[in-house]
Order: structure tokens, then sequence, then C-alpha cells
């Protein structure tokens, strides 16, 4: 299937992590059903190529960006990647068997804690999704706010459960982030940005960014910690029936705490976003 | 494919792959199926996919009665397929139409058949029909070519094949029974039918390999996506259901069994109550006292009413094992939460019934409780069968003076604790004097449930008002002596009820204005006092017009 949809075609898509780019191993990867290598040449500079085309190319918070397409608008800015008293690290890159529409919405999913992130950042018998705010922005950000859940470890610097309060973001379709309470620091939020690359309609690899507030932090269980989470819920992610992500409001049964999730597939349907997803009936495919 | 495959039988598993507490996860022309056997030894066969994000119910928990499942504890009940709880809403009773889709499921032969819509009898296998269940062979091959190759193999091996999809089968073969040793026969089908594997696999690799089939994903209802609507059902009975068993378990308490000869009964939750349609024309609501998973029967419990006015009476006396009742389907409007770090459970006499069934439920999940149960006298206390399940949970407090229970029930509730829920229900003044209790101990209104049986307050039906429906732009008049619900159901809208005397729920509906003159007993006082909600059965106006939510 190829990805004729300029919204996600002409845009930026992350490739790799600079971390295991090096002179002497090339990356070969895969976006849109393209392969694409992505290599650091003698003066350090990063090429990305798709057979034999050189393609648009940057580096930035870490990661090696790249379009297939001409990119209408730049990549998404991060403020928080920008402040010094935070460690601005990545999360690792996980290839994930399933639509990348699916993992946007379980990253903006509280229901599954107490159940899939057991003992962390959830646990029975505290299971109640409260009501929360969701709202469309004149930026045409999805924007999810109040978002309140008890925690028994939200953190690698928790030291009891909290009630947490998250915020979150969807900026761009493969493109979501949260923030949420620092356990230490009264008043600060940590930031986590997933920039997915689709690789086909059912497959993608899942890049994080970790915009964790210093104090009391050590850098090496900010990763443990995100890849402890997003092994939990890999498994979860791979068991869904069907891949993609069904956008006709009668394929699944949405509930209350899904709000979110309701919004999102509406602007994804509002969008014609149909790349890993399986468009509502009477819509275009 | 030919479509008419979905109409035939096909063993999907062997009966030894449904080990206890196990979920076996099938496929048949392209379908997964969550096959699992419950406690009660009901083998269900179910779409492998939750209805509500999708996910493998293969992946999920099989706790002997219920499905949960792992991403977001949706509970489901053995047999109906129906979810009855909800963890991220607590509080809300899941509608009764969220049921999983599932399929005719058959044990026999030591296999477990199962056709999206098979019907009517299994294959005759003849004198295989107690044949060894040899070891089932998976292949990569379409099923029609796994039959070819099957011909002029064993002719004392039945054989089966299973078209998982349209390049995936698996061989199950029935060996008849001979003198040969079990064991011995069992190795060499299998060594020689892994040898036949590795041909045909051969065989398939060399053709072009079919399209995988794409099953379809039926719709879920879309009362379930759009905001909820109000039911168009009114006081129906919707089933008839026979009287299976009928036995005394305490003084003036008899338990019935029904079931249903004909169909399914619907899913119950936790509190659910039933509408019984007696044969002289009386409707009354029991509670189900049924566990978790319990969904081939329904039982309730009956009191003996000194003053009944036919109710009990005649179910003491007239009813028999073998009489048919309509019943309505089960309706909770007394949900049980199970997000309490403990839930305290206090029962007066018949009260035990609706609680009975929600500790049965938190007893399965593991979920911390107290169960107390005051009762006149040991020979009144009822379903202490249950209640001794429950071991040191439980505590019994006989023949109380009214002073000494509020004593007990002060002391019971005298540390208040917001992660706490407390669940009361039994004679009137006991269930006033918990409340009273709770509320001067420091218990928050949301933290205590409770359900009254009957509503005793001398309803007022003085005065007339007018009535506005928002959403269907009708305005009508309530005279003196009629109520809301009567004169909605005069003008042709289904409003649901169940006591019609202000004490189930079932009749609520929302009020954007006026001021309401509550003479419900459901409502909490905080309920009460937002003023938008009214029980329509009984409650009216104080002002000239009230403005409906329908």
């Amino acid at each position: 299937m190829q990805c004729t949809h300029s919204f996600l075609f002409d845009d930026w898509h992350v490739v790799a992590d600079m971390e295991l780019l090096t002179q002497q191993t090339p990356i070969a990867t895969t976006l849109f059903e393209s392969p694409v290598t992505v290599q650091c040449d003698d003066n350090g500079t990063v090429i990305c190529e798709c057979k034999g085309s050189a393609l648009p190319t940057q580096t930035r918070y870490g990661f090696v960006w790249t379009s297939l397409g001409e990119p209408a608008r730049d990549i998404v800015h991060i403020p928080e990647a920008y402040e010094d008293d935070r460690y601005v690290v990545s999360g690792g890159s996980f290839f994930v068997r399933t639509s990348g529409l699916r993992v946007v919405e379980n990253f903006l999913d509280m229901g599954h804690f107490p159940f899939v992130h057991s003992g962390w950042l959830g646990d029975e018998p505290h299971t109640e999704v409260k009501p929360y705010e969701v709202t469309l922005t004149e930026e045409n950000e999805i924007l999810a706010t109040e978002c309140y859940f008890h925690q028994p470890v939200a953190s690698p610097t928790a030291t009891g459960g909290i009630e947490v309060e998250y915020t979150y973001r969807v900026y761009r379709p493969f493109t979501v982030a949260l923030y949420k309470t620092n356990p230490v620091c009264d008043g600060r939020m940590d930031y986590i940005v997933l920039f997915i690359q689709p690789v086909s309609p059912e497959t993608c690899v899942v890049h994080s960014l970790l915009c964790y507030v210093k104090e009391g932090m050590k850098r090496s269980d900010l990763r443990w910690f995100m890849q402890l989470i997003f092994s939990q819920d890999k498994p979860i992610l791979e068991n869904q029936i069907p891949r993609r992500l069904p956008l006709d409001p009668r394929a699944e049964t949405p509930i209350r705490a899904d709000k979110v999730a309701i919004v999102y597939r509406r602007w994804l349907r509002d969008h014609n976003v149909s790349y890993g997803a399986i468009p509502a009936q009477g819509d275009p495919r | 494919m030919t479509p008419n495959l979905h109409s035939h039988w096909f063993p999907i598993a062997s009966s030894t792959d449904l080990v206890p507490r196990h979920v076996y996860q099938a496929q048949l022309l392209g379908r997964e199926f969550a096959v699992w056997r419950a406690d009660d030894g009901y083998v269900n066969v179910w779409e492998n996919r939750c209805l509500h994000r999708g996910v493998r119910l293969s992946i999920g928990i099989n706790d002997g009665r219920e499905l949960k499942c792992q991403y977001h504890g949706w509970r489901y009940a053995n047999r109906t397929a129906g979810c009855t709880y909800i963890p991220a809403h607590p509080a809300d009773a899941p509608a009764r139409t969220i049921c999983n889709n599932t399929y005719p499921a058959r044990e026999a032969h030591g296999l477990i058949w199962t056709g999206e819509h098979a019907s009517g009898s299994l294959p005759d296998l003849g004198c295989f029909a107690d044949g060894i269940v040899l070891r089932p062979i998976p292949l990569n091959a379409p099923a029609e070519m796994v039959s070819e190759s099957l011909e002029g193999y064993d002719s004392d091996v039945f054989f089966l094949v299973q078209p998982c999809d349209s390049n995936r089968s698996i061989i199950r073969g029935l060996a008849k029974p001979s003198k040969r040793d079990r064991l011995d026969l069992l190795r060499y089908h299998n060594f020689a039918l892994q040898e036949l594997r590795d041909h045909i696999e051969g065989q398939a690799a060399s053709q072009d390999t079919p399209e995988p089939l794409v099953p379809i994903i039926s719709q879920v209802a879309a009362e379930l996506v759009d905001l909820p609507v109000l039911h168009t059902i009114g006081r129906q009975a919707d089933f008839t259901v026979t009287i299976t068993n009928k036995e005394t378990v305490a003084e003036d308490v008899v338990r019935l069994r029904l079931e249903s000869l004909t169909s399914v009964l619907p899913t119950f939750q936790p509190g659910a109550h039933i509408d019984l349609h007696l044969q002289n024309g009386l409707v009354r609501q029991y509670s189900l006292t049924n566990g978790p998973g319990e969904t081939d029967h329904y039982t309730i419990g009956v009191k003996r009413e000194i003053e009944s006015r036919g109710g009990s009476a005649t179910i003491h006396d007239h009813l028999r094992v073998g009489d048919n009742l309509a019943i309505s389907a089960p309706r909770n409007n007394f949900p049980l939460r199970r997000d309490a770090v403990r839930t305290i459970f206090i029962a007066g006499g018949i009260g035990v019934t609706p609680l009975i069934s929600m500790a049965q439920a938190l007893n399965v999940q593991g979920l911390d409780f107290a169960f107390h149960y005051f009762v006149q006298s040991e020979t009144r206390a009822a379903f202490s069968q249950e209640l001794h399940a429950f071991n040191e949970a439980t505590t019994f407090h006989i023949n109380l003076s009214p002073h000494a229970t509020s004593e007990e029930l002060t002391h019971i509730l005298s540390d208040p604790n917001p992660t706490y829920h407390i669940y009361v229900c039994g004679p009137i003044p006991m269930l006033d004097a918990t409340r009273k209790i709770a509320k001067k101990q420091g218990w928050d209104d949301e933290q205590v449930h409770f359900e009254y049986f009957k509503n005793t307050n001398k309803i007022n039906t003085e005065g007339s008002f007018e009535i506005d429906l928002a959403r269907s732009a009708c305005t009508f008049t309530v005279s003196e002596g009629q109520s809301i619900l009567e004169v909605l159901r005069s003008n042709g809208i289904n409003m649901p009820s169940s006591c019609e005397t202000g004490a189930c729920g079932t009749c609520r509906c929302g009020v954007i204005a006026g001021e309401i003159d509550h003479q419900d007993v459901y409502l909490t006082d905080s309920e009460k006092a937002k003023g938008n909600t009214i029980m329509t059965c009984v409650s009216r106006s104080r002002s000239d017009r009230l403005i409906l939510d329908i």
C-alpha cells in the first residue's frame, strides 16, 4: 500500500537514533514501505537515501529525520528538549508489529495502567479513570488535560504511590507526547514524546525522547524505566485485532475513559488519514 | 472457499487442550477463537477479540467463572459472554448489550467442535465415536490438499481436517480402539503423520499460496457507540423461566432456581434484580443471588412477608418445581464498585440477597471485604453456606435489639476511610440507622451505597404540574393522582420501570430545570439536593413546570 497522503507523506519522520549511527555502520530501514539507508559521511554529515536518490535530511533531538515527499512544515518544536535542568535522552527504538496509530492510542490511554503496568503505573483496585478534558487547539493539535491517576511507582524517582496528573498532546498523526507530574519537584512536569516511524500500515518503529527533570534522577534509570514500561505495552499492542486502527465508530466499543481516543479517531478521519487505518464505512479508501 | 462451510461443524481443539483456567487459541476459516472451559464444565467458544479495543482474549485470564481481558480488565461472563464489569468506571453497571460474539460449541468424541453458523447434529463418526484422539498435526497447506493426501492412510483412523485459514490446516485423527498399547499407537501415528506433513507442506510450497481469508468483524451495536439513549422497554416480561428447584434455606425463606429451557439467560451483574410476574398478576422484584459465572440459571431468595399482599405468600405456598414464570431481564441499579481497598457489607434479614451476589464476586477476585449479617435468629440466617465460604470475612450478629444494633453499627463504622465503600441492604429502620451512623462518623455520602426493597413513605399525589420533554419537544400535564411515569406511558413514551414505588431506581430520568418533590428512597441525599434526577414513578414537581431530559 503506497502512502499517497500528503499530510503524512510531505512531513518529517524519524528513521534512526543518532546513538546507533556511526561512520562504520550505515542503517537500513523502511519508511512507508520504501527502503531508506541512513549513513554518516567522513565529515559527520548524515545522509538519507531511497533507491539511490538523496532525501531531505535533518538531525534533531538526537534523531535522524527524513521525508519521502516535500516537507510542508518543519519538525515539531519541543522546548523541553532545550531546558538545561532536564536529561534529554532517547528511550530506545522499538519495532512493533501493529499500526503506529494503535501505538498512539495506547499511549493516550490511562485505563490500562493497573492491568498492563501493574505495580508501576497502576495497581488494582485503583482502576477508575476520572473525567478529563479534551480540546482541539488552534494549532490543530489534540490536548487532553486534567487527567489524574493513582500510580504506585510513577517514575524512577518515585518513593511511593501518588496521584499523578497527565497532559496528553497529539501533534501529528504519528507524534504524541505526555507531560506528567514529577514526584520530586513540585510543579514540574516530566515529558515523553513518541516519534513513530510508519514502516508499513501494520508495522512501525517507536522512537521515544525523554525530557526528565534531573533532580534526584539517574540518566541510566530513565532509559531503563522507559524500556520496562514499553516492553509491557508491546505484547498487548501486537495482540490487537485488526492491526490497523478502525476509524468506524462502530468497530469497537468506546467508553467515557476513551474520550481522547474518540477525538483522535475523529481527527484522523477529518484529515483523511488512512495509512495504518481502516476507513469508516462510506469514507473514501 | 465456499461460504456454506460456515454452517458445518469442525473440530477446533482436543478436549484435553482445555485444561482448567486456560484459554486456548483456535482458528477456523480465518476467524480466531478464544476457547475456554469454566469451572462448571461449560465450554465457551468466543471470537478472539475484546469488544473494547480488539485485544485477543486468548491472552486474557480465565478465573473459572469469567474471562478477564488483559488490556483494561473488562470481565465477560461464562456462557453469555456479557460484560459484567468495566474497571475504568467502577460506579457504573455496564450496558447489558455489551456482549462478545459467541459461536456454537459442542464437546464430543474427545474433541471441541464449532462452526460460525453450525447447527443440528455433529457428523456421525460410527465406530470411531469412542476412538483415541491422536495428537493434532498443524501444517501449512490448504485443507483440500490435506484431505486428498490423507486418502489411503490406515483405515483404522478417521480423519477430520480443520481448515484454519486458506493455507493452514490441522489434521485431527481418531484411531479405532484396538488391543495395541495406547502409547504405542499414538507414537506410531505421530511419526507417520509428521512424515506425511513434510510431504504435504513440500507439495503446498511448490504451488501459489492462496490469499489469507479475511473474517468479517461485525459491528458493535449502535447504542454502545452513541450517547446512551433511554431504553425502549417498559415493565415487560421478556423471558419465560421454569422453576427447577425450590428449597427452604432458612425459616420463612425459600430459594428458587430459575432456568430457561429455550434460550440463554441474559448476563447479570452483582446487585441486579429481576421482575417476577406471578400468575396472580402481581409483579415483584427480587435480587439475584448468583455468584459470578453462574449463568445457566438465576437464583432468588424470597422471604414470606407477614403482611404479604399476595406476592411472597404466593411464592411460598403455591409455586412448585416445574412451574413457568415470566421475568424481566436483569437490571442493575445497585452496581458494585470493585476499586475499594476494602468493602463493608451490612445485611439485615432478607436484605442479604443482593449483597451475597456482590460478596461472591469480590471473593472470587480476591478483593478484601467484610460481611456483617444482622439476623433475628440462627434459624432465620439464609445463605449460610455461601457466607461460611467467606471464612473470617463473615460476622453474624444474632438477635440484637435496635439499640444493640446501633451500637454494633457504630463499632463497624468507627473508622471512616476514604478508600472503603459500604453496601447496605435490609429492613428500613436498619438502613436508616446505618446511613445516619455512617454520616455521623464522617463517611461520605458517596461511600455509602444502599438498596431499599420498598418505599414506605406515604406518597403525596396532590397538585398538578406540567412536564416539558427537552429532547422530544412535548409538553404534558400531570394531574392530581397521576404519576409522571403514567403520563409518559399514556403518551406513548416508553420509560423503563420496575417496582413503581420509588425504591428500585429503574425509572430514573434527568431533570434540566424545575424544583423536584423527591418521594423515593433510591437517591442519596446529595443526589436529591443536586436536583438533576427524578424517579418518575413517585416523585413530583414543586414548581409549575419540570423540564425532563428525554
